[in-house]
């Protein structure tokens, strides 16, 4: 009570606000996601969802670097946050490099196989992940070392965390980094092989190496999300935590939404459900009695589902995936 | 030169297409494919470029050479960069790229830059349409245009050997001359062509050598203009036999069916 009191001063507009960054920080994490799971799906025609548990086990890749190694601060001298950039991008590495081996060891075998199938094997490598980021390396206690852990900013009455404008800058960042990769060599035989696999064969494509690089890109993505994901003031709050879980899985709506094969509704669809879910929080807060306790986690998926009323296919969707 | 002998194609393990096929493409020469529907025409350019895989489909018999070297067993990659590029049957352009991309990966293979603009510069003026709409969306392209593209992306690669598969299919007869026109100055900066055609007349017109399949196999084969006099090649595909408008609209639609994936 006491503490209610002392922000008297914050008004509506100013929670308006508060819930505006909130929003768009949830709502970047689930593109990050989503952009991932699209770039993925372009490619090789795979629903992965392991995607999820790729975002944990990337968390944990950084708490391994940064804090268990000391890297790189252990040789470079300067500021802690310049080592914890340093420290992510060496995650992200890793978790590409995880990306790699997956798509060359389970996925690239069963080339060929109905969707179906090949949808299993990652299911199949989530469950594995996600027991191994827990149960083997004891990941719900580990810090992650973020540089502006818990602090807050001040905007006019609302109370803003850094964390929300780091996870905006990141998937911004992404966002712009994809885009401008679609436009090297690279780029464009990725985007040739998604449209036309025989047609991208014909022209000397590597569709291989496509397809490395496309699960190299989503499982950097979500090391990204998932670091972003498991700062405070998240529910799990500067740890990887087992909530991070069912936080990634609710990315799954936003890909539905925008469109299974378009980067643009990963931007689109991670926003909206971002939004709709923090506000729904926010101001629905006082009709728990009709709505249930923990009605906000359940918006996303209300929200996927009106929208594919409308659209069947995603707000964003190409009428190729139609036949999936 | 690209010798083909005695191939045997069988797609799914039991499903045999080409029967021991027989045909040579010497150095400089435009040689012309005829045959009807489902003759092989298609599985044969796929034997050649490496993409009976994705097919399921596979050679048990014969042999592909190519300037003396086996490449039955190359991936369309190595095949590529040993100078053999297509334009596909129906085009396939990637209809969600611009004009310039789907020239960037017809150059894929290319990794020298100066090369790149050399061939890039030769294309844009083969096709002035082209050099107009540089950054347009391929798909959005007309039907002529997008073969132009087509032929333009199978030119990045600077081929020493260019296979056109049906490249007048569904075109006005002015852009069929306009096509053949190409293929001639292709040939003539020093390019073999093998173009498949179901335009015997056409093709025949421009071919030095011409090869009749049937069912699998050459069941023809002799100088141009001696096949173009033939009487069984007029009947049969010189459209003095039977009417061609019927057969034109029915093989257009056929190529509106989608487009195969192997990763679905
Ligand atoms: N992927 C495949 N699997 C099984 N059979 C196939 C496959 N592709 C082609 N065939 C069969 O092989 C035969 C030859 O087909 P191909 O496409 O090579 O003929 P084509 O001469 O190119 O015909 P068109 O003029 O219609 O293009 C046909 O009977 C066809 O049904
Ligand atoms: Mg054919």
């Amino acid at each position: 009570m006491i503490g209610v009191l002392a922000q008297a001063s914050t008004t509506d507009f100013d929670i308006f606000v508060q819930t505006f960054f909130k929003a768009t920080a949830l709502g970047s994490l689930y593109s990050l996601l989503a952009l991932g799971f699209v770039l993925v799906y372009k490619s090789t025609q795979t629903l992965n969802f392991a995607q999820g548990a790729m975002a944990l086990v990337g968390a944990w890749f950084l708490s391994l670097v940064f804090i268990d190694w000391d890297f790189p601060a252990r040789w470079l001298p300067g500021p802690n946050w310049l080592h914890w950039i340093i420290a992510l991008l060496v995650a992200a590495a890793m978790a590409a490099v995880m990306g790699m081996a997956i798509e060359k060891y389970t996925i690239r075998p069963m080339i060929g196989q109905p969707l179906f199938s090949m949808a299993m094997i990652t299911l199949a490598l989530e469950v594995i992940l996600r027991t191994i980021s827990f149960d083997a390396v004891n990941l719900t206690t580990r810090s992650l070392g973020v540089p502006w852990g818990t602090r807050i900013f001040m905007l006019g009455g609302a109370r803003v965390a850094w964390s929300y404008i780091a996870a905006t800058a990141m998937a911004l960042l992404a966002f712009v980094a994809i885009w401008r990769f679609f436009k090297t060599r690279m780029g464009i035989a990725m985007r040739a092989t998604s449209f036309d696999q025989e047609a991208a064969m014909a022209q000397g494509i590597n569709v291989s190496r496509v397809f490395s690089i496309a699960w190299a890109s989503g499982a950097s993505l979500a090391a990204f999300a998932g670091v972003f994901a498991s700062m405070s003031p998240w529910p799990s709050g500067g740890t990887a935590n087992r909530d991070g879980a069912f936080f990634v899985f609710r990315a799954l709506p936003a890909v539905v939404l925008g469109g299974l094969d378009s980067v643009v509704g990963a931007l689109v669809g991670g926003m909206i459900i971002g939004f709709s879910e923090i506000y729904a929080g926010q101001y629905l807060a006082n009709y728990t009695g009709v709505l249930g306790v923990g009605y906000q986690q359940v918006i996303p998926y209300l929200v996927m589902l009106v929208g594919l009323l409308v659209r069947p296919y995603g707000l964003y969707g190409t009428v190729e995936v139609r036949r999936v | 030169m690209l010798e083909i002998a005695n191939l045997e194609v069988v797609y799914n393990e039991v499903i045999l297409v080409l029967r021991g096929l027989s045909i040579e493409v010497p150095d400089g020469h435009i040689v012309a494919l005829l045959g009807a529907n489902g003759a092989g025409k298609t599985t044969t350019t796929r034997a050649i470029t490496g993409l009976l895989d994705m097919h399921d489909g596979k050679v048990t018999k014969g042999s592909v050479t190519f300037d003396g070297h086996r490449i039955d067993d190359d991936d369309p990659s190595a095949i590529v960069r040993s100078g053999i590029t297509q334009v596909m049957e129906g085009r396939r352009v990637f209809a969600e790229l611009t004009v310039d991309e789907n020239l960037i990966t017809g150059g894929i293979t290319n990794t020298d830059r100066k090369a790149l603009a050399v061939a890039h510069d030769r294309v844009m003026t083969m096709f002035p349409v082209l050099a107009e709409r540089r950054k347009s969306t391929a798909g959005y392209l007309s039907g002529g245009e997008q073969q132009m593209l087509a032929i333009g992306r199978a030119l990045m690669a600077d081929p020493k050997l260019l296979i056109l598969d049906e490249p007048s299919l569904g075109l006005a007869p002015k852009l069929v001359a306009q096509i053949r026109d190409t293929i001639v100055e292709i040939n003539t900066a020093g390019t073999s062509v093998l173009l498949i055609e179901q335009n015997a007349r056409m093709a025949l017109s421009i071919a030095n050598y011409g090869y009749v399949l049937e069912t699998g196999k050459v069941v023809m084969d002799g100088e141009a203009e001696k096949l173009l006099k033939d009487e069984d090649i007029q009947e049969f595909y010189l459209g003095l036999h039977g009417d061609e408008g019927e057969r034109k609209s029915f093989r257009d639609v056929k190529h509106y069916k989608r487009r195969k994936r192997w990763l679905s």
